[in-house]
């Protein structure tokens, strides 16, 4: 009995999932509301699952593949939340184009099933079933848009890099069974410290990192990122910046901490040329962009090697860093992305930096939330985004690389450059003489509000969101 | 008196909950209202801020009116707030100067005027929690939160070139912070607390220390500004809305200052110590070599601007010279004069400076040209301006009797005790000081009527008069009874004195 309660929400979900696909079937496009409805109604009920059920200890099913820990009912609640916000803020971006798309629900709830598992997956079967049902389904909704040259460009890439990325994993994963002999994360942690011969580990660990660090856009492995974040329909943008990178975190948790614990010294290494690669990059690179989702690609870019300080820390606090800094980089890219749907029209993508200009006067609230965004994705208190490099530098110091945390801040230098443009832009300049009127709707309205908000309430009260992050991360 | 009310929260999150109410209400109501408001909220900041001083101990060292809570529970950090005598006399120039600030905005600032006062007033909360944050992460909040007002603010109110400028003035504030919070966090590791008062007694190796200082120094030596990492201070000065400019030079410049008492001095002693050279060269550079910069602007704000850095050098020369003074006289107590000069200085200097600011102010306002080479025989035309912009540009000059001499008389017979060449060099500052104030006095102020629009200036109304007759009423009176200055910050300037004496070294 036990066992169906630890995966209830996935098992609800796929149930529902399959649902909304034949609601959607049957009643065709003359009813998007209707597969819209279903597919919100079902993420509200699998976050309640999640919540009724939340683990007090972790619990082990399906011969050790599935683990439900803290961890993980953290991470699906606020990736329940995430989904939630990025189909209200879909919805709002397709009925102004009067293309219900309702496939994007669809395959959005398959990808979130996805998600659920590798971010449960304790056997590396279990991480790769659940790393291709996400993946698969994010393929297909980068060319959902199958009129669009550049989205179908960016699927192309997107597919073939994933795939060159996912057999990559299989090779190392395939490496590490053949010297530990098992599937199981656990059993691999233990085999990894007791095995005298480490090469054929360290080979296995190389091939899964690159792996990780495909799925998580770092650089040098950063290449398909910004392709796809231009070239997608903005709400898929919005998803593969925001949900994705919760299950990539849970991912490089799963593998690097509980499977290959014991090869700490060795992948710390490789994730600090990691780290300050795509931090430099990220920021440098973002400096000249023209078009925001591109800039904000790069700014992912830099982002994730933030990340990377974290979990290179290699101890439970600098993982609980990392988990934080995922959750909150996941709500302000939201927000981001958020904003160029709210702006849209059905004729303007506005996804260019000069269609922000002069928002202050054509609206001065969005202009605020967008600007509370902005200095919390540059890292400036007394927003969110500043805690979450505050806890990420701690923990790097503290673990003995202080002249790590001084090359990370001297790209962020850099990096609050290109942020600042935005605000400037949206404050300084004038709109444009024949720029359309903002079309947004009050729901979508609200729902950015609530985006910006969390922001500057999480920055002036962060503690509790650390505490969390801490107590889930406590079993590493 | 008043322990168990929050007297100092209140006094920084007035303003800050009321800026905000400022500009949300800004699109309801009219103009006047808005300006009646942010007035309404400054004036009652200030009589907060007479309030603690009022009710403040001049006797002890201790942090007083001290409220604590836990913040971020899981790693200690609270919300502690307290203030010293060397905090008391920055607040109460803060809330004072934004006062004359939201009035010198009254009817030149047209467009998103709410947004103007709005942002004015939360920058003054900002500014006020700086000083008084007993916890190194809250100083920090403070500290770079402050940015996105005064970012705004130049870059939304200013001149043509303002861009450039608010940009470059945010991204060299944010540079020299970012690398002080790196070296907070590495003293949290080894003291395990960010309690600054804790933070005063963890020990370091002297290698240590001066990476710290360094680290430090980069933060506190952009905002002071201390050369060469001045730059920006020009061009913000020069973009800024005068209300801008008037805040930036009164109270921004002094965080450094405030800084260098606070962490700096107490935190690395002996790195300080060791260090003390490096900072004595900047200084004395920045002195005679922005003194002669000043010389030679013709813009009146730059020139402002590079008296503004030259007289810092003089804070920053009497904060470090006491090392020397200590071991050239083995009293201690000889050098707590350089650091009561270094302070009087600040205090001096942020009046005197936002009255020369405003004094341009009302001039833009009127020709909207900043050029010297715009004006002349002002004096014709406004006499009474005239006379207050005399005693303001005197005071600038150091002259006996205005608050400008105390400082500067202080630090440089602070300086004569451990090197007479020190003094020299700063006393250099007596005669540049004068040229350059004096000689742009002159080309403005005398002479013959320079053009129609000279001609035609009218003088100074009700309100200008009541700015700057405040600001001449206090720069008088520290000039000749500048004992509750020295009153207030005694006690805790003694106590500094004794923590730096103590070598930290293990």
């Amino acid at each position: 009995m036990d066992e169906i309660f630890t995966v209830l929400p996935e098992v609800t979900l796929t149930g529902f999932a399959c649902l909304v696909l034949l609601i959607d079937v049957f009643r065709g496009t003359r009813s998007a509301a209707v597969t819209f409805w279903a597919a919100v109604i079902s993420v509200l009920v699998v976050l309640v699952e999640i919540a009724l059920w939340f683990p007090e200890h972790t619990m082990s099913v399906f011969s050790g593949t599935f683990r439900l820990d803290v961890m993980s009912a953290v991470l699906k609640a606020f990736l329940m939340v995430i989904v939630l916000f990025a189909f209200f803020y879909a919805r709002e971006y397709f009925s102004r184009r009067e293309r219900p798309m309702t496939e994007f629900y669809i395959l959005g709830l398959f990808a979130t099933i996805g998600m659920m598992v590798l971010i449960s997956a304790h056997s590396l079967l279990t991480v790769y079933l659940g790393l291709e049902l996400m993946s698969l389904s994010l393929y297909a909704m980068v060319a959902m848009d199958r009129d669009s040259i550049p989205a179908s460009e960016a699927a192309m890439k997107y597919f073939v890099l994933g795939a060159l990325a996912s057999g990559m994993l299989l090779y190392g994963m395939s490496m590490l069974y053949g010297v530990a002999e098992t599937l199981d994360l656990g059993i691999l942690s233990e085999r990894t410290v007791a095995n005298e011969d480490r090469l054929m580990f360290t080979f296995g660990l190389v091939f899964v990192l690159i792996g990780i660090a495909f799925k998580l856009g770092v650089a040098p492995f950063h290449m398909w990122v910004p392709d796809v974040y231009q070239g997608a329909p903005t709400p898929v943008t919005l998803f593969i910046g925001s949900a994705t990178k919760l299950a990539a975190f849970a991912m490089a948790i799963r593998l690097l901490a509980d499977g290959l614990g014991g090869l700490a010294d060795d992948w710390q290494l490789m994730l600090i040329l990691l780290a300050v690669t795509s931090i430099g990059l990220g920021n440098i690179v973002a400096i000249v962009q023209t078009n925001l989702k591109r800039m904000l690609a790069y700014s992912t870019i830099a982002h994730m090697g933030f990340l990377l300080l974290g979990i290179l820390a290699a101890n439970s606090l600098g993982y609980a860093a990392s988990m934080f800094y995922v959750i909150v980089y996941a709500l302000m890219s939201m927000g981001a992305f958020g904003c160029i749907i709210v702006l849209a029209t059905a004729a303007n993508e506005s996804d260019q930096l000069q269609d922000f200009a002069g928002l202050a006067r054509r609206s001065p609230w969005l202009a605020f939330l967008m600007m509370v965004l902005m200095f919390s994705l540059a890292g400036v208190p007394p927003f969110a985004g500043f805690w979450a490099k505050w806890f990420v530098l701690k923990e790097v110091i503290s673990a003995g690389f202080a002249w790590l945390a001084a090359v990370a801040v001297f790209f962020s230098i850099i990096g609050a450059y290109y942020y600042l443009r935005v605000v400037k832009l949206m404050y300084f300049d004038e709109p444009d003489a024949e720029v359309d009127a903002i079309h947004a709707t009050e729901d979508v309205r609200l729902i950015f509000s609530v985006n910006g908000i969390t922001i500057l309430l999480l920055g002036l009260l962060p503690g509790t969101l650390m505490s969390v992050c801490i107590a889930a991360m406590l079993a590493y | 008196m008043f322990a168990d009310f929050p007297i100092l929260s209140i006094t920084i999150w007035l303003p800050i909950v009321g800026g905000l109410w400022v500009i949300v209400a800004g699109s309801r109501v009219h103009d006047a209202a808005v300006r009646n408001n942010a007035l309404l909220i400054a004036v009652a900041a200030f009589l907060l801020s007479l309030l603690l001083w009022y009710g403040f101990d001049n006797s002890t060292a201790e942090m007083q009116y001290v409220q604590r809570m836990p913040w971020i529970a899981a790693f200690g950090i609270e919300y502690s707030i307290g203030i010293d005598g060397i905090a008391l006399p920055l607040i109460l120039l803060t809330t004072f100067t934004t006062v004359l600030v939201i009035l010198a905005g009254w009817v030149v600032i047209k467009d998103r005027l709410s947004m103007y006062m709005g942002a004015f007033l939360i920058l003054e909360g900002f500014m006020i929690g700086v000083f008084c944050a007993l916890d190194a992460i809250l100083f920090y909040v403070f500290w770079e939160a402050m940015l996105v007002p005064m970012f705004l603010i130049i870059g939304i109110w200013g001149g043509p070139e303002r861009v450039y400028a608010t940009i470059k003035f945010f991204l060299y504030t944010f540079m020299g912070s970012v690398f002080m919070l790196v070296a907070l966090l590495y003293i949290y590791l080894e003291g395990g607390s960010f309690a600054i008062a804790t933070m005063h007694d963890v020990a370091f190796t002297l290698v240590e220390q001066q990476w710290i200082f360094i680290a430090f120094l980069l933060a506190f030596a952009v905002k002071i500004p201390m050369w060469p990492v001045h730059t920006w201070l020009p061009d913000a000065h020069v973009e800024a809305p005068t209300g801008g400019s008037v805040i930036l030079a009164a109270v921004m410049l002094k965080m450094g200052g405030y800084g260098f008492l606070r962490f700096s001095l107490p935190i690395v002693p002996d790195g300080s110590a060791s260090l003390d050279w490096l900072m004595i060269a900047l200084s004395l550079i920045a002195i005679v070599y922005i003194g002669f910069v000043a010389l030679v602007q013709q813009d009146m704000k730059k020139l402002i601007a590079y008296s503004s850095i030259s007289h810092m050098g003089f804070v920053t020369l009497g904060f470090f010279v006491v090392f020397q003074v200590a071991s050239a006289t083995n009293d201690w107590q000889q050098s707590a004069m350089g650091i009561e000069g270094g302070m009087i200085q600040m205090i001096s200097h942020g009046f005197i400076s936002a009255a020369l600011f405003l004094c341009v102010g009302v001039m833009y306002d009127r020709i909207h040209s900043r050029q010297i080479k715009d004006y002349g025989g002002v004096v014709n035309t406004m006499p009474i301006f005239a006379a207050y912009m005399m005693l303001f540009a005197m005071a600038n000059s150091g002259l006996p009797g205005t608050s400008g001499f105390v400082g500067e008389f202080l630090v440089i017979l602070t300086a004569f005790k451990a090197n007479v060449w020190y003094a020299i060099l700063a006393g250099m500052t007596l005669i540049l000081g004068a040229a350059y104030t004096l000689w742009m006095y002159k080309r403005v102020i005398y002479g013959a009527v320079a053009n129609t629009a000279v001609a035609n200036l009218t003088d100074i109304d009700a309100r200008e008069k009541f700015i700057m007759a405040s600001l001449a009423v206090v720069v008088l009176f520290f000039g000749i009874l500048p004992a509750p200055l020295f009153d207030m910050m005694g006690a805790s300037v003694d106590q500094l004195v004794v923590q730096i004496s103590q070598s930290k070294l293990p």
